[in-house]
């Protein structure tokens, strides 16, 4: 145990502190909090800083654009601390990028594919942005080659595939009704390969990184859901951990921009909020890193659901979402509280009395016209 | 030659009409539970009140209402009284209409009427539930009251073969007849032993249940052929069968008087006599059917009531309400599932078994005016 | 037959019957499974977060209750056929204590009790409801049921519940998170709810195992500190460390009506929490004891059936002679 508490088994951190500029404090607390939102335990963050520490070899990556709007690249460029998102892309070799390549031209586009082949089977595909299928994918071409047939051609010898943003990952705001492009995501254009979908509108880099941070440090993609996304980001509904669930629970909400509910910071349900059927952890890690509930709803817009699939940009802003999840709110039935409690209707009592009345009626009226028929009665007995 | 025959009336009365509205408007509500709504949307069942009067009124009371042909087996074949004879055809009639109806009533009850079949597969039976034997046991005396029946259909067609072979086996038929209606009307109060702690101490005699439940059976029994022969003699112009009648009243009044004291006796051997006074609404409920019960006694007691044809059908039919409400007050009006749990009949739910009721009616109507069912007085 | 006869006829016949039903040994009650698995739901370290509600609801895949657009959470009232685990409260007075018998309040954990011999399981005709022999867990089958709702009125906490309102409606209720498509305890898992409770108010384990531990907070001091365990009992994922309330000296389903395999304690006296006035008899035994005194190998309804036809047949017999009919 070194002098600042930090168990690091005597690994020599010196010379990432110097790569780097920060100190070994810093940086073993940064991987400490990745591997915490993780899901992991602090040997992993162990792990990881190792493996930044000392990359064996940095896995190329090959990042690629379609229709997009750049805006996952723009977020992950918008980290905090420009030396920690130095230090992730400083942990892997970029290889081709449209945006941040310094190069242009065909000259980028001979290096992408020099360094497809050198590292077949080895590098890492980044698909940002949606893929056009429609007439053979001619809405979308990059140096004359339509984007389906470019991202088929990376993705035939990638280790690992990432759909970075909502547009890679299920088409985006392009694919929205009526979807004039034939616009797709990565995954459906992939069909026979695994592609690791990170959706967001933009996507909180942070899920991007952390995924990334794990794979460099173990060599494969971190456990999934059904729809390929991390599960460590996006395995809760962000209705499950919004910080104004209490209000949602005791039915306060907010019903327009400026009301009294909505300057007192209510649940904004009635307002279209797609927090109850969309995952992602934005309200845990909010964006920008700035603290404060700087995220959608943390700053008075209902969520509108832009990772999830069937939400964002195909249900209409401000009509209700469906509640996927059912926790009770705050209150409770009393013991002698129960279901389907019914009095007594008019009409039943009604009915009840004429019943029972009606066989009253039929009895004496009865016995009254009965006669005896030829002679007494008797049955030959007495008293 | 038969000494039975149709009445040959009418069968398109006005009475006739207004119970086929009645029944109109129950079948409405029988739509609406099997196609429709479920249980839920016709009636007030929940999840402490799981019986409400479908199985009270339509089954257990209904059937109890149908043990008239039950009663007269006894009393003719038995007692060996064969005088009364001439009662046997109508009662046997109604006793089938009942039982048929509260199969009936049985099957709107059922929760899942489409799997009703289940019970009669013996790999599914259960030695230990009371409610197998109440279901296998109605069925089987279902049948018996049809073949008991028979005789009635095969003298219209003139079926003289047939008859003599069913006349052949008819003794063991009869018995049946006695038996199997001894077994389950016993065992309908049975139920309300494994209802336990629910059932009002007043009413939950435990291993006494059978007991009482069988001597109010024969009791309503009895009085539902005093019933049902009065009203068909005054509403059809029938004679009177006052004699015969008269004779059923003396028996009447021991069961009753055994009723009562057994049921008296079980309370002192199991010390809740004194619940009696101290039970709040349930007491007033208790006092008010032993009353129903003890009035007759009194007015059975006198030669003048039982040989008076108007007063004993009245002595009869508070007998049949003492019946019923032993059986209501026991599975429903003081019966108690838990704290907060409350049923009062819906309206469509009374509908249904009024629907139910109005068609037995209609049946019987229809069938002694078109077939050999009531004695021809002319030939005694 | 005269008068004479007859009464001698039905005394020998009910003699006979008596005798008959005297041999017949009463039923006693059922005794716990070989390998009882239950819960112990202790009221006093319940603090109605309702984890176990919603877990519930999702393992058991059910819909939420009296949910609609305005209203859109699960808000169960009591068991239904959505509901097989809900969380209810007693309140006295201003409610103020934790607890307390006056002035205050208490949660208490509605679910099927799994009783040692079950109402249930005996009512039924068509033996729908089964209690398995090695873990005593009581579960449905509702392909042999057919709706009579005998186990609804059977089960001393009306527990089985039947959806009214579906024609095609069943009968639901908890089979401790282990029936077909769940499995949960056959997979090595404990129930949700126990899993769930953050607290360790819902302990999972041997029915043998929790019927110690609750017998050893009886004997707890009030005051004294005790670290309570979460999960399963035997073998618990943490402990907490809490005051030691003031106990009710009664263990719930230790001996009432058999017992249950789901067992209750808390510090407030239980018919104010709802339970029923149970005596340590069951009515399954009282049940049972005089249907197979009846009905025994159907010996008895032979005998009657025998002496009834010949009754019968001879009288008959004799009308036909005497030319009556």
């Amino acid at each position: 145990m070194s002098k600042d508490g930090i168990d690091d088994g005597g690994f020599d951190f010196s010379k990432i502190e110097k790569r780097l500029g920060v100190s070994r404090r810093v940086f073993l607390q940064y991987c400490l909090g990745v591997a915490a939102s993780l899901g992991l335990s602090n040997k992993a963050a162990m792990a990881m800083a190792k493996a930044v520490a000392e990359p064996k070899k940095r896995p190329p990556v090959i990042w690629l654009h379609g229709q997009e709007c750049t805006g996952p690249t723009e977020s992950l460029l918008r980290s905090e601390q420009p030396s920690l998102e130095h230090l992730i892309l400083d942990l892997i070799s970029l290889d081709y990028h449209q945006t941040l390549d310094s190069g242009a031209g065909h000259q980028v586009e001979n290096l992408k594919k020099k360094s497809m082949e050198e590292n077949k089977g080895k590098y890492l595909l980044v698909v940002e942005g949606a893929i056009p299928v429609k007439d053979n994918g001619i809405y979308c071409k990059i140096a004359g080659e339509t984007m389906l047939d470019l991202t088929k051609e990376a993705a035939e010898h990638a280790a690992a595939i990432v759909a970075f943003g909502s547009c890679a990952s299920w088409g985006g705001v392009q694919s929205a009704s009526p979807n004039p492009t034939g616009a797709t995501g990565a995954p459906q254009v992939l069909k026979d390969k695994t592609v690791l979908t990170i959706p967001g509108c933009p996507p909180n880099p942070a899920n991007f990184l952390g995924t990334i941070l794990y794979f460099v440090t173990y060599g494969k993609l971190p456990p999934i859901d059904d729809k390929a996304r991390p599960k460590w980001a996006y395995g809760r509904l962000i209705h499950e951990n919004c910080y104004r669930r209490p209000h949602f629970d005791a039915g306060r909400f907010a019903t327009d921009f400026g009301d009294e509910g909505h300057k007192k910071g209510w649940c904004l349900y009635k307002m279209g909020c797609k927090g109850p059927e969309t995952y992602n952890n934005c309200p845990s890690l909010e964006f920008n890193n700035v603290g404060g509930q700087v995220w959608p709803i943390g700053v008075g817009h209902p969520c509108f659901g832009c990772s999830e699939e069937g939400v964002g940009f195909t249900k209409p802003l401000f009509s209700l979402a469906d509640v996927k999840t059912h926790t009770p709110p705050n209150t409770f039935p009393d013991i002698a509280d129960r279901e389907g409690a019914s009095g007594i209707s008019t009409t039943a009592a009604a009915l009840t009395g004429a019943a029972a009345g009606a066989a009253v009626a039929a009895t004496v009226y009865v016995a009254s016209k009965i006669k005896a028929s030829d002679g007494d009665a008797s049955d030959g007995t007495e008293s | 030659m038969s000494t039975y025959k149709p009445t040959g009336q009418r069968v398109i009365t006005l009475s006739f009409l207004f119970l086929a509205i009645i029944f109109l408007i129950g079948a409405y509500f029988g739509v609406q539970r099997f196609f429709v709504g479920g249980m839920g949307a016709v009636s007030n069942l929940n999840g402490g009140f799981s019986w409400g009067i479908w199985v009270v009124y339509d089954v257990v009371i209904g059937t109890a209402l149908a043990c008239g042909g039950y009663a007269l087996a006894m009393t003719i074949y038995i007692m060996n009284r064969g005088r009364y004879h001439p009662l046997m055809r109508p009662a046997i009639l109604t006793s089938l209409l009942g039982y048929a109806l509260g199969g009936f009533g049985a099957f709107f009850d059922m929760g899942k009427f489409w799997q009703f079949y289940e019970i009669f597969l013996p790999w599914n039976w259960n030695f230990n539930s009371v409610m197998l034997e109440v279901g296998l046991c109605v069925a089987t005396y279902i049948i018996i009251l049809i073949i008991e029946f028979s005789p009635v259909f095969l003298e219209r067609i003139g079926a003289k073969g047939l008859l003599k072979i069913l006349n052949k086996v008819l003794f063991v038929v009869i018995a049946l007849g006695i038996l199997l209606p001894t077994m389950h009307q016993s065992s309908l109060g049975s139920l309300l032993i494994g209802m336990g702690h629910k059932v009002d101490p007043l009413w939950q005699t435990w291993h006494f249940q059978p007991l009482l439940a069988i001597i109010s059976a024969l009791i309503m029994g009895f009085s539902i052929v005093v019933f049902e022969t009065s009203l068909t003699s005054v509403g059809l112009k029938q004679p009177s069968e006052a004699p015969l009648l008269a004779g059923i009243g003396r028996i009447i009044m021991w069961l009753l008087v055994g009723f009562v004291v057994i049921r008296l006796v079980i309370l002192a051997y199991q010390s809740k006599l004194g619940l009696i006074l101290t039970s709040g609404t349930s007491s007033l409920v208790f006092i008010i059917e032993m009353a129903l019960f003890i009035i007759p006694i009194i007015l059975l007691a006198m030669a003048k009531t039982r040989n008076s044809p108007g007063q004993l059908l009245i002595a009869a039919v508070c007998m049949l309400f003492a019946g019923a409400a032993y059986r209501f007050d026991a599975f429903l009006i003081t019966y108690n599932p838990g704290p907060g749990y409350t049923y009062f009949p819906s309206a469509p739910e009374i509908m249904i078994t009024l629907g139910i009721i109005a068609l037995e009616i209609m049946a019987f109507l229809f069938l002694i005016k078109k077939l050999p069912v009531l004695h021809d007085t002319k030939h005694a | 037959m005269d008068r004479r006869d007859f009464f001698k006829t039905a005394i020998a016949g009910s003699a006979a019957t008596i005798c008959g039903a005297g041999a017949v040994q009463a039923r006693p009650n059922l005794e716990p499974a070989t390998e009882a698995i239950g819960m112990l739901y202790d009221s006093t370290l319940c603090v109605g977060c309702k984890a176990c509600v919603a877990k519930c609801k999702e393992v058991n895949d059910r819909p939420p209750s009296n949910a609609d657009l305005d209203n859109p959470w699960d808000n169960a009232l009591d068991l239904s056929s959505e509901t097989f685990n809900v969380i209810k409260v007693y309140k006295d007075g201003n409610g103020e204590t934790k607890d307390a018998i006056k002035d205050g309040f208490a949660f208490e954990k509605r679910s099927c009790m799994h009783c040692v011999d079950p109402g249930c399981v005996s009512a039924c005709p068509t033996t729908s409801m089964r209690r398995d022999n090695r873990t005593g867990i009581v579960t449905h089958h509702p392909d042999s049921c057919i709706g009579c709702r005998n186990c609804m009125v059977a089960c001393p906490y009306n527990v089985p519940q039947f959806e009214y309102n579906n024609v095609f409606g069943n009968i639901n209720k908890c089979e401790m998170c282990n029936q077909p498509g769940v499995e949960r305890i056959n997979n090595g898992q404990m129930t949700g709810c126990a899993e769930a409770c953050p607290t360790g108010a819902t302990l999972f384990g041997t029915r043998k195992a929790l019927l110690a531990e609750a017998k050893k907070r009886m004997e707890l001091k009030p005051g004294d500190y005790y670290e309570y365990p979460r999960g399963d009992v035997s073998k618990p994922d943490s402990v907490h460390e809490k005051e030691v309330p003031k106990y009710l000296n009664h263990i719930w389903g230790e001996k009432e009506a058999g017992g249950t395999n789901v067992m209750h304690i808390s510090s407030i006296p239980f018919d104010k929490l709802g339970m029923p006035p149970l005596a340590e008899r069951s009515a399954s035994s009282i049940s049972e004891t005089v249907q197979h005194s009846l009905y025994s190998y159907l010996a008895l309804p032979a005998i009657a059936l025998a002496g009834l036809s010949f009754m019968v047949k001879r009288n008959t017999d004799r009308d036909d002679e005497e030319g009556t009919s």
